[in-house]
């Protein structure tokens, strides 16, 4: 199990999710993934992605500039 | 045990294909969803960026879809493919620049290629016959059949019985007396279709799923295209095209002026790769410049700015002048009269 990261700052929705999604595929089961963006929307599509997929969000953080979404792998 | 057929549903996020995905999956169907992102697609996020749509949901509505169906979906980016559709459309355009019925031949054939490469057993889609002027017209939806290369077994659950048999309807994979007969541009029989499913908040019915359709952003694509003398555009351009106050003084440059808080701290994630402007002195907008704009070209624009800022009715306003690579660098500019700003500017 690993720790992974992507940033997917600048980016609008859906193309933070189609990196998360093609990075997931990427990954092992148990491993993180910590993703940076900017657009608002993934508060909500990110989420909404890894409930359809049957992975974990296990963390959402929110500063003035990122939103960081981190998903535990469950393939 | 009998075999569970496949089939890919071609998800817009749209009341269409949320209920011809739902027939399917009454009929004891295993659908996944196929969402392909062409870089022009309409969602609430774009809207997100700016604060006075904060009211708004700012969810995808093909996730959601896709949720409500208790289905997988798969987001495929066809952003590079689909140049070559919308600049050179065999079939032409739509009232603005949509390349309706390349667009979904492409998006079909793309689904073909999907359902080839996972072993499932057919595709189907939303499409009405009727609804659409150009794309959902009787006579040309066996041209989607046939250039997209699907055959018989593309299937449109919404309208099948208007339209010949299919591979899984002649099999007995479906059973074609439970599909629809929908036609024309009356919504009515949708709308009782997702009451009977229990969908009540569903995209709104019709909705345009695509800025190409959208007269204002076709106008800036094509402005972009004879500024720069060619049919081309990378991610960053139709991204751009969606937000802010766009204004073109000279043909060789434009500007892209935030319209708001949200606006600006987006456009900010871009002033590494354009040229930019800030107001100093006074509130105002963050202004990226596209295209090769001089010193002189620079300062007229800083005046243009400062027009946007707070400082408008002032005789100097201080701004930041950051071209690409180089030390930023402060000018104070009389801000141009509302009369100066020329109403052919704004593209």
């Amino acid at each position: 199990m690993s720790e992974h990261s992507l940033d997917a700052r600048r980016l609008l929705c859906p193309m933070p999710v189609i990196r998360t999604q093609n990075k997931v595929n990427e990954l092992l089961n148990g491993d993180t993934l910590v993703v940076t963006c900017t657009d608002p929307g993934v508060i909500n599509d990110i989420p909404a992605w890894c409930r359809i997929n049957g992975h974990e969000i296990i963390g959402t953080e929110q500063n003035d500039d990122d939103i960081i979404i981190k998903i535990k792998v469950k393939h | 045990m009998s075999k569970q057929y496949k089939a890919a549903a071609l998800i817009s996020g749209g009341l269409d294909s949320l209920l011809a995905a739902k027939v399917m999956l009454e009929q004891g169907i295993h659908v996944e969803g196929i969402n392909f992102f062409t870089g022009f697609c309409v969602e609430g996020h774009t809207a997100a960026i700016r604060k006075k749509h904060q009211d708004k949901p700012k969810r995808n509505n093909a996730l959601w879809s896709a949720e409500q169906l208790g289905i997988k979906l798969h987001i495929i980016d066809i952003v590079e493919e689909y140049k070559d559709v919308l600049i050179n459309p065999k079939h032409g355009y739509g009232a603005n620049m949509n390349p309706c019925l390349d667009c979904k031949i492409f998006m079909v054939k793309k689904a073909k290629q999907w359902i080839e490469e996972n072993d499932f057993d057919f595709i189907i889609t939303g499409e009405v016959m009727g609804q659409r002027p150009m794309s959902q017209r009787k006579e040309v939806m066996p041209v989607v059949v046939n250039e997209s290369g699907a055959g018989d077994i593309l299937l449109r659950p919404l309208c099948a019985k208007n339209l010949p048999k299919t591979r899984p309807e002649i099999e007995g994979w479906v059973d074609r007396d439970k599909l629809l007969a929908f036609h024309g541009r009356n919504r009515k029989p949708q709308m009782a279709l997702a009451k009977e499913f229990g969908f009540e908040d569903y995209a709104a019915p019709a909705g345009g799923c695509c800025f190409l359709t959208d007269e204002n952003y076709a106008t800036k694509l094509v402005d972009l295209w004879q500024a720069r003398s060619t049919r081309d555009y990378e991610m960053d351009d139709i991204m751009l095209l969606k937000i802010g106050r766009h204004l073109r003084p000279k043909p060789y440059f434009k500007l892209i002026i935030g319209r708001e808080e949200g606006e600006n701290k987006f456009m900010q994630g871009y002033s590494k790769l354009y040229s930019h402007i800030k107001t100093v002195s006074h509130a105002g907008p963050l202004c990226l410049i596209d295209g090769p704009a001089d010193k002189a070209d620079l300062e007229y624009a800083a005046q243009i700015v400062a027009r946007y800022s707070q400082g408008k009715n002032q005789d100097a306003v201080t701004l930041s002048i950051s071209r690409v690579g180089e030390e930023p660098y402060e000018v104070t500019v009389k801000p141009l009269t509302a009369d100066e700003v020329k109403q052919e500017w704004h593209v």
